[in-house]
């Protein structure tokens, strides 16, 4: 048993380090931190990402990737979080795109990807449906074959940034047969084709970053189809496997973590500090032990995919407790900060406190939706039932 | 980066284990738990042949030179056979302050004793009124004509009471709660001035509380200054401890989920309930948190480089994570097997008993997580 880092990683570790240092500046950082034009924002950032060539981590080296093994990745997501700059957008770059160059044609691989390289295209993601949630495979959306064309009708539900996408990337149904796993299809859809509404849903942290995208008989060209008809469920499922390094965000809490036990070394807490009250010490080692342990797991996991293993329902169980460890770091980000947290501003912050006030309520608020999103925890739950229990 | 144990770790571990399934059944184990001593010679004697006994002594004291991970090793697949066989106290405690002690001879003499399984001792360390305060030494030696008499209270002695020899915490400087000031005594268990009051523990072991009254007594440590031997045997003994835990945690939620497949209610084995596989897969990540901070704690101990300070947080949370985890897993043990979960015959409970037994050695979840907290937080 060792937790070393070869001296090749350790160097590398020195170059991501270095290139954050000087790549996300303090301009760049008030920015994000504003959270005001949020899309601009983002593709400045994965602009000079992409100039580095390292905008699709998780790509392989053919198509513009970094082509990184997986301990590279965690060593670049580690110092990303450390450094405290965003993540990319993930629909293009992490999402859809892992579909495209495994499963899709060359002409398409020509098409898409370098526009989802330099952030030209901006995709969102249609797999849930108002009655098809964690039950995925329930989506009734329709793509029935008229001419060269694919007819879609149906609605698509919790799209993340519909709202200035140019693209869409749907799992829609072309057949029915016995299982409803089949007779699925995966269809890149043009967000500008006549007959889609995009319809806002306002979410609890005051904003609105989450719609319903309805279509209606709209017309998308059979050659926007990804792979054979009917096996969408397949490739769907195969692109999980890209999501599994940092799937916990283990780096991020680590980052909350320092910031919440440094604004308690600075808040009163009735003729003390607030790091100095028992109670407060003991609800955040609570949830630094629990991180603790999840940070182990999370190397175990890294350290099997290194040597080539395929850890299964590792993931799901590194989603669950990683998601609930997030959301009571949110919790008490705002507790530690007080009254501030109640605050709806954006900007026009009275102070710094008021910022990360405001920023923790939206975290907070926002941050419910981990343990609902890609897979509730309930049906990581069943996942590892089956798998690691067979039961 | 290797999580893993090394292919020599896992060969002994795999000799305990195939031991374990030929010799160990719970019945077979219960015949030793349920004799008069609390546990098989034989079996002793056995773990003694098998070398087992040498594992944490440094090759220059005639041992295998094992590290914190070896012991874990052991001590996992102990946890797995509810060992009840009282190594713990004479290895890692006993032969811990033993290997540090500062009497060369008595480390000649003792220790292939304790290797070869003829001599099984004892440390005592706690007194009634400390409870989880090891620094907290009412008991005194003094000192007349070259020779220690020892007065004072021990309580819980772990293998106190079938220990040949002891190892007694005595003050001979300083304020009743001070780190500094402490000795390490050898004395017979036989000698006169030392009164074993033996009585059994829920989880099987057989302890003493132990009255010293002018026992005449060896110093075997630099004088009032043990207490950095005390404190490295204590790190050991709580990995050691944490280590079993894991081992025990593992066979609780196997058991258990191979016995909601084959109870049937309603018509149905119970393990198609979701309730019921929901609570299980709960308690499988209690474990692998609890198996994955072992696993961390043991990376970071061994690496020379980590601070006194990292050590000491490592240590205080694996212990307070294994508390709340082994609770949660033994309690949903034994509610998962219903009524038959509160029966002797079942080993569900008397692996749960284990369970809270370590969690009340040498400190609790409170007391770990408020030693974590003083060692994180404190400015």
């Amino acid at each position: 048993m060792d937790n070393n880092f070869s001296s090749a990683d350790l160097e590398f570790r020195e170059e991501v380090r270095a290139f954050f240092k000087s790549a996300y500046t303090p301009e760049l950082q008030a920015k994000v931190e504003s959270g005001v034009d949020h899309k601009s924002v983002a593709i400045e950032w994965q602009n000079k990402l992409n100039a580095q060539g390292w905008v699709a981590v998780d790509w392989p080296v053919e198509v513009g990737g970094t082509g990184w093994t997986p301990l590279q990745k965690f060593i670049f997501e580690t110092e990303r979080c450390e450094a405290g700059a965003p993540d990319v957008v993930p629909f293009g770059i992490k999402m859809v795109a892992p579909v495209i160059f495994t499963f899709g044609n060359d002409e398409q691989k020509k098409r898409f990807l370098p526009r989802i390289l330099k952030s030209e295209d901006w995709w969102c993601q249609g797999y849930s449906e108002p009655g098809a949630g964690s039950d995925l495979a329930a989506l009734q959306t329709k793509a029935v074959k008229d001419g060269d064309d694919y007819l879609v009708t149906g609605a698509k539900i919790w799209t993340t940034y519909a709202q200035s996408a140019d693209w869409i990337f749907c799992l829609v149904r072309t057949g029915t047969f016995e299982k409803r796993q089949q007779g699925i299809s995966f269809l890149l859809i043009d967000m500008k084709t006549e007959g889609i509404q995009v319809n806002p849903i306002h979410s609890i942290d005051n904003h609105h970053s989450l719609n319903e995208v309805v279509f209606d008989n709209v017309r998308v060209p059979q050659e926007n189809l990804i792979g054979v008809e009917n096996q969408g469920w397949t490739y769907a499922k195969a692109l999980l496997a890209h999501e599994r390094t940092g799937i916990a965000g283990v780096a991020d809490c680590r980052r909350w973590l320092r910031e919440i036990t440094e604004l308690a070394q600075n808040q009163s807490n009735y003729k003390g500090m607030l790091i100095e009250d028992p109670q407060f010490q003991t609800r955040l080692s609570n949830v630094e032990i629990e991180l603790l342990a999840l940070e182990y797991l999370e190397l175990r996991v890294l350290a099997k995919l290194s040597s080539g293993e395929t850890p299964g329902a590792e993931s799901s169980l590194l989603k669950i407790k990683g998601t609930e460890i997030q959301q009571s770091l949110q919790e008490l980000r705002m507790q530690t900060i007080g009254a501030y947290s109640g605050s709806l501003h954006l900007d026009d912050f009275e102070s710094d406190l008021h910022r990360r006030g405001s920023n923790s309520r939206r975290a907070y608020m926002y941050g419910r939706a981990a343990t609902i999103y890609g897979g509730s925890n309930e049906v990581q739950r069943n996942v590892i039932a089956k798998a690691v229990l067979g039961l | 980066m290797n999580f893993e144990y090394s292919e020599e770790q896992n060969l002994l571990k795999e000799s305990i284990a195939r031991w374990a399934q030929d010799n160990y059944s719970f019945d077979q184990r219960r015949v030793g738990a349920d004799s008069e001593n609390g546990f098989s010679s034989d079996h002793y004697n056995t773990f003694a042949e098998l070398g087992w006994l040498s594992v944490p002594f440094s090759e220059a004291n005639g041992g295998y030179g094992g590290s914190v991970v070896d012991i874990a090793a052991v001590m996992e697949e102990f946890g797995k056979a509810l060992v009840v066989e009282p190594v713990f106290p004479t290895l890692i405690l006993f032969g811990g302050l033993l290997e540090r002690s500062t009497d060369d001879a008595v480390k000649a003499e003792l220790i292939p004793q304790v290797i070869d399984g003829s001599l099984m001792g004892s440390v005592a360390m706690y007194e009634p009124q400390a409870r989880f305060d090891a620094s907290n030494i009412a008991t005194t030696a003094t000192e007349s004509g070259g020779t220690y008499a020892l007065s004072g209270h021990k309580s819980v002695v772990l293998g106190g009471a079938h220990a040949q020899k002891i190892i007694v915490v005595a003050r001979t400087s300083g304020a009743q709660t001070d780190e500094d000031g402490l000795s390490l005594f050898l004395v017979d268990a036989d000698a006169s001035g030392v009164a074993v009051n033996p009585y059994p523990l829920m989880d099987g072991q057989h302890v003493a509380d132990m009255h010293f009254d002018g026992a005449s007594a060896q110093l075997i440590s630099d004088l009032g200054n043990a207490s950095v031997a005390i404190n490295e045997v204590l790190t050991i003994a709580h990995v050691a401890l944490a280590a079993e835990a894991v081992g025990l945690m593992e066979v609780l939620n196997r058991t258990t989920v191979e016995y909601t497949k084959t109870r049937k209610q309603f018509g149905v084995t119970i393990s198609s309930f979701q309730a019921l596989q929901h609570r299980m897969v709960d308690t499988f990540m209690s474990f692998e948190q609890a198996k994955s901070l072992l696993i961390g704690t043991l990376v970071e101990l061994t690496d020379e480089t980590t601070s006194a300070k990292r050590a000491s947080k490592m240590v205080n949370a694996l212990r307070t994570l294994v508390a709340k985890n082994g609770k949660h897993i033994g309690d949903e043990a034994i509610q998962l097997h219903g009524g038959m979960g509160i029966t002797d015959e079942m080993s569900v409970g008397h692996y749960h008993k284990r369970m809270m037994m370590i969690n009340l050695m040498f400190g609790n979840g409170d007391f770990f997580q408020n030693q974590f907290n003083q060692v994180a937080y404190a400015s």
